[in-house]
């Protein structure tokens, strides 16, 4: 009789351990895929402020032609990316276009001077924060994820209901990794 | 960072309960020491009572009563763009459910707090003094400290303590005047009470006397202690959601340094709420470290400032031992080694502010938020009309010309 009550507390103990776990697994899922929508609501507002950007400086940035195509060129190659690969490649190429061509704006003080363009740099700049933020949120809630997936004893639960490790969103960025050149 | 969260929730159900034991102690012994000993019973619904009012009006509307309080008025995107968006950019890095709604407090005494009930509700306040003094990324740096306080969920832990904290004040402050009137009047009551109750009746009292005092001081240290190991918890974590630690940091010493005067519409109670202490110290000495809200800001900034290793809070933690030579305020349970680089400052925190610019554009953002009209004349002048001038001309005072103002 007293076995049968010792087999039966820990068999709801178990069940109610494998409910508390399973749930925070679901919780901690969402959470991931959460963040992921919201890098993709930063990189198609990105996509949209190009034009903006692109046609408020052209006037004043006539020699400067050579930067612009390069923008358009990436936009149009991140708008077009399939697969995750291709579009952290495109979106990547995209980022150092615009970043090359903040650093050019410094030349032309008139430009720096128009409101609409101000109004459209602060937009981009922080635009280009919320990316590298919620890329920054994305890794860190999915670090989490997998941390719980595999350690120990939240990994019975995982392995029991099958739930799988995500991959971390790496940006190529050629430029972050290449050695400054000098030259004398 | 959710084993923090985790741990802060744990320790504001323990300071809330403790201080719920204290508010109805209090009012037992009151009653107690008021009525004999039936009278136990009934300063303790009294202060149950007390307390259950305070209680649901804070959950309900204790942010907005804040808020009006400090006079902050609610902005949009096109008010202030950068603002919101520096708002936006934490609440994204920090995975908030919800975008905090952003208010301005007209005053020139550059600080911020946050408010609300939950990370769904919450609100975020900066005065209009920070906005004129910080660059961008001083300003994220606040904003991320702000956002931390949600994050935590420190701001219901202030809003349900500070209440808490002030329903004890408010006992202790009528128990105190009541003795103090009833005794100018009939000392009978007290002194000749029942059949030789007389000497048990005045120990009550005394004992009510004592308590009376003692309460409100032993929970406001308690108050004071956890919300000063709060403060540097949120700095903290605003410099992980940044990855940059040197951005909170000088905004706080540009903050310290600052030589307005104090932020009007505070007090003890919601000091603990905005990220410095909003008074502004005369010549203090060492007692100070106790009763203050705030840790001083020297040693957050040098806190900060010696996180050369990382954004973690395991940095921030090892960084804290070293500058302080006390033991860590990050809880252990959160002690997990994260690898997290620290990113460099942004392009326009390297150019040289143009302060007055900045400043005039933060007047005129006040102005347009408080119904100002804006006209501008012919040769070139800016006009800022006041929404309480009746008249519907106006001359300009460089040209003499006559303007119309538009109709509302």
């Amino acid at each position: 009789m007293t076995a049968l009550i010792v087999v039966a507390v820990v068999l709801a103990l178990f069940v109610a351990f494998v409910i508390g776990v399973y749930n925070t697994l679901i919780r901690l899922r969402n959470q991931v895929n959460n963040s992921w929508s919201q890098i993709d609501v930063q990189l198609k507002r990105r996509h949209d402020l190009i034009p903006n950007l692109v046609e408020t400086a052209k006037g004043y940035m006539k020699h400067e032609r050579g930067t612009f195509e390069e923008i358009t060129k990436a936009r149009s190659q991140a708008m077009g990316a399939k697969t995750v690969a291709e579009a952290s490649k495109a979106e990547g190429a995209l980022g150092e276009a615009m970043s090359k061509f903040l650093l050019v704006v410094e030349n032309y003080p008139d430009l720096k001077a128009n409101q609409n363009f101000l109004s459209l740099q602060e937009e981009l700049t922080s635009t280009e924060n919320k990316i590298a933020f919620s890329r920054q949120s994305y890794n860190d809630q999915v670090l989490f994820f997998n941390n719980k997936i595999q350690m120990f004893p939240s990994n019975i639960v995982a392995n029991m209901f099958k739930f799988g490790k995500r991959d971390f969103f790496e940006i190529e960025i050629a430029a972050e990794r290449e050695v400054p050149k000098v030259s004398f | 960072m959710w084993e923090l969260i985790r741990a802060n929730k744990r320790n504001s159900i323990v300071l809330i309960v403790l201080m719920a034991v204290v508010l109805l102690l209090l009012g037992f012994v009151i009653g107690l020491g008021f009525f004999g000993s039936e009278g136990g019973f009934f300063g303790l619904i009294i202060a149950s009572v007390i307390w259950l009012i305070l209680t649901l009006v804070s959950f309900s509307s204790g942010d907005q009563i804040f808020l009006a309080a400090s006079n902050a008025k609610a902005i949009t995107h096109d008010d202030y763009p950068q603002l919101f968006n520096i708002v936006e950019e934490m609440k994204i890095a920090a995975s908030l459910p919800a975008m905090p709604k952003v208010y301005i407090i007209p005053d020139s005494a550059p600080n911020a707090f946050a408010t609300g009930r939950s990370p769904e509700t919450a609100s975020v306040a900066v005065t209009a003094g920070l906005l004129g003094r910080l660059n961008r990324d001083e300003l994220q740096g606040v904003i991320a400290h702000e956002i931390s306080h949600i994050l935590h969920r420190d701001i219901l832990f202030v809003t349900v303590a500070g209440i808490m904290l002030g329903s004890i004040l408010l006992l202790s402050q009528v128990f105190l005047r009541g003795m103090f009137y009833s005794s100018m009047g009939s000392r009978r009551r007290f002194s000749g009470g029942g059949k030789g109750g007389g000497q048990a009746a005045i120990f009550m009292l005394i004992i009510a006397i004592i308590a009376a005092i003692l309460a409100p001081i032993m929970a406001q240290l308690l108050y004071f202690a956890l919300s000063r190991r709060r403060e540097y918890l949120a700095d903290a974590g605003g410099a992980r959601l940044t990855r940059y630690p040197e951005g909170l940091a000088s905004a706080l010493e540009k903050i310290a340094n600052d030589p307005s005067p104090q932020l009007a519409s505070v007090n003890k109670v919601t000091a603990p709420m905005y990220i410095v202490n909003p008074f502004k110290k005369k010549g203090q000495m060492k007692l100070s470290d106790l009763t203050s809200t705030h840790p001083p800001i020297s040693e957050r900034v040098r806190i900060l400032r010696s996180m050369s290793h990382g954004a973690s809070f395991k940095d921030y933690s090892d960084a804290f031992t070293n500058v302080t030579k006390n033991k860590t305020v990050v809880p252990a349970m959160a002690l997990t080694k994260e690898d997290i680089a620290l990113r460099q400052a942004s392009a326009e925190a390297k150019k040289k502010q143009r302060a007055e610019y900045q400043m005039r554009q933060v007047g005129d953002i006040m102005r347009s938020v408080n119904q100002f009209v804006f006209l501008t004349c012919l040769c070139g002048l800016k006009l800022k009309i006041p929404p309480n001038f009746k008249a519907n001309k106006v001359q300009c005072p460089r040209c003499k010309r006559i303007l119309d103002l538009p109709k509302k």
